[in-house]
């Protein structure tokens, strides 16, 4: 009982586009260089990238080849590409978390999406010409602490674009925004990148040359290479860009060809996403801000390391100031942070629909709205109270997506096999994929990735046992609650199965 | 400039761009595979 796939891709490109939308978001060109910042300046570039080799390069291979493995049978969600991999019947619960996380993620990102929608919106109606920076300041503040509607209607129309552009398929709907969003968001980059980086300090404008922000940004501090917290730092960033740990890219990837190339697709996608990240992200933002606001503003700014203040309350004042040009710019920044935003929250939405088609025969375009009711309900403690948001973020967004890491790249080494596995990520390749890999796959990153969970762990007690608001237990309730509501309807789709759905994997 | 963020830089984004317009451009001009899909094949049989 093999079975046909209900979809695919249109084109190679536009699967490549969709899975480099995937991996490029809001993080790209916000939390990337405060990290950088916050971590010892151009210094980190060097644990980012040997990150990216020994773990980010490697789990893209894994999930890949997970990914079009579970298609082969017909499933597009990683409850059942797991089940498919490993013979014991637990590893179907563990993928549980690939669905959990893209609903939990997908709940709270939409609503920062909306926000770059909303101040697209405001850059081209002019709301910040002639505003100070304390009153820009006072309306991003106002804006999130819900003292006007904007947020919930800009919320619901984000929800709804989502939404509707999942309902219409894989080819029909996700690729084509891929291959509209990701080429504007590159030219729009790439233009202000330009700009920042040109910037010339001038009476009455920047205090700084734009190369001062960027000097001080890859300035290396390379005593700080040493320090544990910068390795995790780096690994954080590494998993949150390349979009791992999530189960989006395993369903992307189920809807290939059996004997389709996953190598080279892998290798341009993830490239692609760290060229936005390292050469875009590091031209923009900083050498913009410090510009205008000088290094001890900026740097205080950034502390935490999340970019999203001076992305949000800061360059809106600053464009204002630059005339005609800083409207297209309003609407350039704003509109790279939405494309950036939507072509990763589309591909959290698409694990969840491939689940409901497999197992319960729902049609995708009920799924991407029943997918959209579960967001719009799950993501209103999020709108109401930063404390839930926070909640979402850190149990979802940080802490299941390692767990969920460290399980998958073992499943696959070690229980699936690296023989079995290294053929799997061969099969079809158009690039030689060097043996050095193998080696990684099996030792390196699983031992990796457990070192990052373990020393993750004494966040995650401090962390479980914080006190918070009614918000942010509402937050944790709902999450345990989504949790558990996956990992039932997972039990129910394998009592729907037949005896035996795998035939050739269990050989 | 300093000596040491100047070098960074070169080094860091040259490779960076290096590598995606590299593999970008293979992806572009490798013509794709005859449509042979064993899973559909054996979907068929059933």
């Amino acid at each position: 009982m093999t079975k046909t796939q209900s979809s695919g891709w249109g084109s190679r490109v536009g699967l490549v586009l969709a899975m480099a939308g995937n991996a490029v978001g809001l993080g790209n060109f916000l939390r990337f260089p405060a990290q950088a910042i916050d971590n010892g300046g151009g210094a980190f570039i060097i644990p980012y990238l040997v990150c990216f080799l020994l773990m980010g390069i490697p789990l893209l291979f894994v999930e890949w080849s997970m990914g079009r493995f579970g298609g082969r049978y017909g499933q597009h969600s990683t409850p059942f590409i797991f089940d498919a991999m490993g013979k014991a019947p637990y590893w179907k619960y563990f993928g549980v978390f690939g669905i959990f996380t893209n609903i939990a993620v997908a709940a709270f990102y939409c609503y920062l999406e909306s926000w770059a929608l909303s101040w697209s919106y405001y850059s081209v109606a002019g709301t910040f010409t002639g505003m100070s920076q304390a009153e820009v300041q006072s309306f991003f503040v106002n804006y999130i602490e819900l003292g006007t509607s904007h947020p919930v209607i800009f919320w619901i129309i984000c929800l709804f674009l989502n939404t509707w552009i999942l309902s219409r398929g894989l080819s029909g709907g996700v690729e084509k925004v891929a291959k509209i969003g990701m080429p504007l968001l590159i030219l729009f980059g790439i233009v202000l990148a330009i700009t920042g980086i040109s910037l010339q300090a001038s009476p009455g404008g920047a205090i700084n040359d734009g190369i001062v922000g960027l000097n001080y940004l890859w300035s290396p501090d390379f005593s700080s290479i040493w320090s544990f917290k910068v390795w995790v730092a780096a690994a954080g960033q590494i998993f949150f860009t390349l979009s791992l740990g999530m189960g989006s890219i395993h369903c992307y990837a189920s809807y290939l060809k059996s004997k389709e190339d996953i190598a080279l697709n892998a290798m341009s996608a993830g490239w692609m996403n760290e060229f936005v990240e390292v050469v875009l992200g590091s031209a923009i933002i900083i050498p913009i801000s410090i510009g205008y606001l000088g290094i001890e503003a900026v740097t205080e700014m950034v502390s935490g390391g999340s970019g999203l203040g001076i992305g949000f309350a800061v360059l809106p004042k600053l464009f204002s100031d630059w005339g005609t040009f800083g409207i297209f710019a309003g609407v350039m920044w704003f509109g790279l942070l939405f494309f950036a935003g939507i072509t990763s929250s589309l591909a959290m939405g698409t694990p969840v629909m491939g689940f409901l088609e497999d197992n319960f025969k729902i049609k995708q375009s009920t799924g991407a709205w029943i997918f959209g009711t579960i967001i719009l309900l799950l993501g209103i403690p999020c709108v109401l109270s930063q404390d839930a948001f926070n909640e979402y973020d850190y149990w979802a967004g940080t802490i299941a997506l390692v767990i969920f890491a460290m399980v998958e790249i073992v499943l696959f080494a070690w229980v699936f096999g690296m023989d079995k596995g290294w053929k799997e990520i061969n099969t079809g390749a158009d690039i030689k994929v060097p043996g050095i890999f193998r080696f990684i796959i099996k030792y390196v990153s699983p031992i990796f990735l457990i070192v990052v969970f373990v020393g993750a762990i004494p966040s995650i007690l401090e962390n479980a046992t914080k006190a918070t608001s009614v918000y942010g237990w509402t937050a944790r309730f709902l999450l345990v609650g989504l949790f558990v509501l996956v990992a039932i309807l997972v039990y129910i789709a394998k009592k729907r199965q037949g005896s035996n759905p795998y035939p050739e994997s269990n050989d | 400039m300093s000596t040491s963020a100047l070098i960074l830089i070169i080094v860091t984004w040259s490779s960076v761009t290096f590598a995606t317009a590299y593999f970008f451009y293979k992806i572009l001009t490798i013509p794709s595979k005859p449509e042979h899909d064993s899973t559909i094949e054996k979907s068929e049989k059933d």
